[in-house]
């Protein structure tokens, strides 16, 4: 990526659906960039498209139409294998109900990502073991999903979402299924990775306290980015 | 190995459904090994039958005696090493279940054209010796307690009359495939008892055996054999002995069809409860595959996934199954007694449950592994949760 290049370059993106015989448009015309290093929080009712542009932005889903660069990377142009490729060496996932593996240990989750990588075992646990530490786990690497609290689970997928040092962190409502409490931790865990790791941090939410922890706020209504 | 893992926390995430398919697997495993044992079993006799022996008979019925003067004819064709007679006898030892072969023969040449059956010198001495002497083989001895000495009643069936026979001889297989089931006397003693009771039956034999000294040329000599005969009152029909066993095994062929079909259908059966038990695991999986395909594996992870779970839940099955099937058909085998003559479990029967396994195991995956490769991320991703 060159050094002026934003993480992220949206220029007039488009994305309808089918349902049933009728066209649903979804995003109309979306064009804005996101600078690295950024904390974006993009907001809007249920249904407004914030979903959907981030999946488009973290290769989930691809657009009808318009520009789409991350990383300095066409990725409309890239095939699924390519695309996947992408994704794991470029996204890091935080999602609302964490998706963690229930058969695997929080460490096992979190070397996950680096399976794709090609690093020995013995290197992808000295990276596990960081990552965990990051997010104050050292203590759970042990620990099934299931022995952990939802607080604790969103630590580890976050770790899991770092650990291979990705170009972006996309979170789509990662406090949605927690309590206050847990939700500022995990606010205040991403607010470090963005503030003291510079990672570019793209999150879509409900939750106006959860946007305040960002550091620019994007609204979306009906597909139109409004602000 | 984090792969290997992944698949077996993976195959026992659902422990009681794992078990009751395992389950499953080890009795259609186990079925279909029992099953191809009988097959085996019906085949015993004429995978056991020696390339150089022939088999002569009456060309009208195997039920049709020859003359025995027939024998120094037959011996005296080029290529004839030896010749010996047999009658098959077919009394019954106190009540018709116990059903064993007994065969009246020329004993010197006879055994010796079965080097198979093992005889301890002294013991084969005592048989020559008494006219009224019997060779039984080990499992026949050992079904129904027969020891050297004792005198074993037959009833008469197509021989009239109660006959009684003397233990001279237990005779050992050369293998476990031999067939030890059997009960010789002197052919002598038969027709001697014979001459006296029914002498227009006298002087008979049932089929002659013939060793040729030069296998490739058995085709040639049953057809002098047979050539010398023609014309006569008691024509003849030579042919090997495998040839010979199998016409036997052609009287039943559509018994042994039939197994053959239900030990296939009961591997289709455990097919369809195995798919459906990898559908099921897929279907719940939906949002791990798209988290999976989200992070950047392929197709061949999650398809490596499902086929390996698939897999390990056959062969464990499989290999349960395996197992079991030797002692059951030991156990299968003894309760049988002698009507078959050897009940063994065969490599190839194994090697056939192994591959039943592995295409059972691969069969099961595809489509949940073909659909797992084709799930939409974003779609998956909405199962979750």
């Amino acid at each position: 990526m060159s050094q002026s290049a934003p993480a992220v370059a949206i220029r007039h993106l488009t994305k309808t659906y089918r349902r049933g015989g009728q066209v649903v448009p979804v995003l109309e015309d979306i064009s804005f960039d996101i600078a690295a290093g950024d904390f974006v929080a993009l907001m809007g009712p249920s249904g407004s498209g914030k979903s959907t542009l981030l999946n488009l932005i973290a290769g989930i889903d691809r657009p009808d139409s318009g520009e789409l660069r991350v990383a300095d990377v066409d990725i409309m142009q890239l095939d699924e294998a390519g695309l996947a490729d992408w994704r794991a060496r470029n996204v890091g996932f935080i999602f609302q109900f964490y998706n963690l593996m229930p058969v695997l240990t929080a460490m096992e989750n979190v070397e996950l990502p680096l399976l794709l990588t090609g690093l020995a075992a013995r290197d992808r646990r000295e990276r596990v073991e960081v990552a965990l530490g990051m997010v104050g786990l050292s203590d759970r690497m042990t620990h099934y999903p299931s022995e952990l609290s939802g607080g604790q689970q969103q630590r580890v997928a976050i770790a899991r979402a770092i650990i291979t040092d990705p170009t972006i962190l996309v979170a789509d409502e990662p406090t949605g299924d927690l309590d206050r409490a847990s939700a500022d931790d995990i606010l205040a865990l991403m607010d470090r990775l963005n503030g003291e790791l510079g990672k570019t941090i793209i999150m879509v939410t409900h939750d106006p306290h959860a946007a305040q922890r960002a550091r620019r706020t994007r609204h979306l209504e009906k597909g139109l980015l409004t602000d | 190995m984090y792969l290997l893992k992944l698949i077996l926390r993976n195959a026992l995430r659902h422990k009681l459904r794992t078990l009751l398919t395992v389950l499953g697997l080890l009795v259609a495993i186990l079925s279909f090994g029992l099953l191809q044992t009988v097959v085996d079993a019906w085949y015993t006799g004429a995978n056991s039958a020696a390339p150089d022996r022939l088999v002569t008979r009456s060309a009208v019925s195997l039920v049709v005696p020859l003359p025995v003067h027939y024998r120094d004819k037959i011996r005296a064709i080029d290529g004839v090493r030896s010749v010996a007679s047999a009658n098959w006898f077919a009394g019954v030892y106190q009540e018709p279940k116990n059903f064993f072969p007994q065969f009246a023969i020329d004993p010197a040449t006879y055994l010796a054209m079965y080097p198979e059956y093992r005889i301890h010198p002294d013991q084969l001495r005592d048989f020559m010796r008494d006219r009224k002497g019997a060779v039984v083989g080990r499992k026949l001895a050992d079904t129904y307690g027969f020891k050297l000495g004792d005198v074993v009643p037959l009833r008469g069936t197509i021989f009239a009359g109660n006959w009684e026979f003397v233990v001279r001889a237990i005779y050992e297989g050369a293998t476990p495939k031999t067939d030890t089931s059997q009960f010789f006397f002197h052919w002598e003693y038969l027709n001697e008892t014979v001459r006296t009771r029914a002498p227009q039956r006298a002087n008979q034999v049932g089929v002659f055996v013939v060793q040729v000294s030069d296998v490739s040329r058995a085709a040639e000599i049953s057809a002098t054999i047979d050539a010398q005969f023609r014309n006569s009152p008691a024509e003849t029909l030579t042919e090997t002995e495998k040839a010979f066993q199998i016409g036997f095994i052609k009287q039943t062929e559509a018994i042994v069809i039939a197994i053959r079909i239900v030990s296939f259908v009961v591997i289709f059966i455990i097919l369809a409860v195995m798919a459906n038990t990898m559908a099921m695991t897929a279907r719940e999986r939906v949002g791990e595959h798209a988290t999976l395909k989200a992070l950047g594996f392929g197709p061949g992870f999650l398809g490596g996934l499902i086929y390996g779970e698939s897999l390990t839940i056959a062969f464990a099955g499989a290999g349960l199954g395996v197992l079991l099937t030797f002692p059951v058909a030991d156990w299968f085998g003894a309760k049988m007694g002698t009507l078959f003559p050897v009940f063994e479990v065969s490599t190839e029967t194994v090697w056939l449950q192994f591959t039943c396994a592995l295409v059972v195991g691969v069969a099961a995956a595809v489509v949940p592994a073909w659909r797992a490769a084709r799930v939409r991320i974003v779609e998956g991703l909405r199962a979750v949760g």
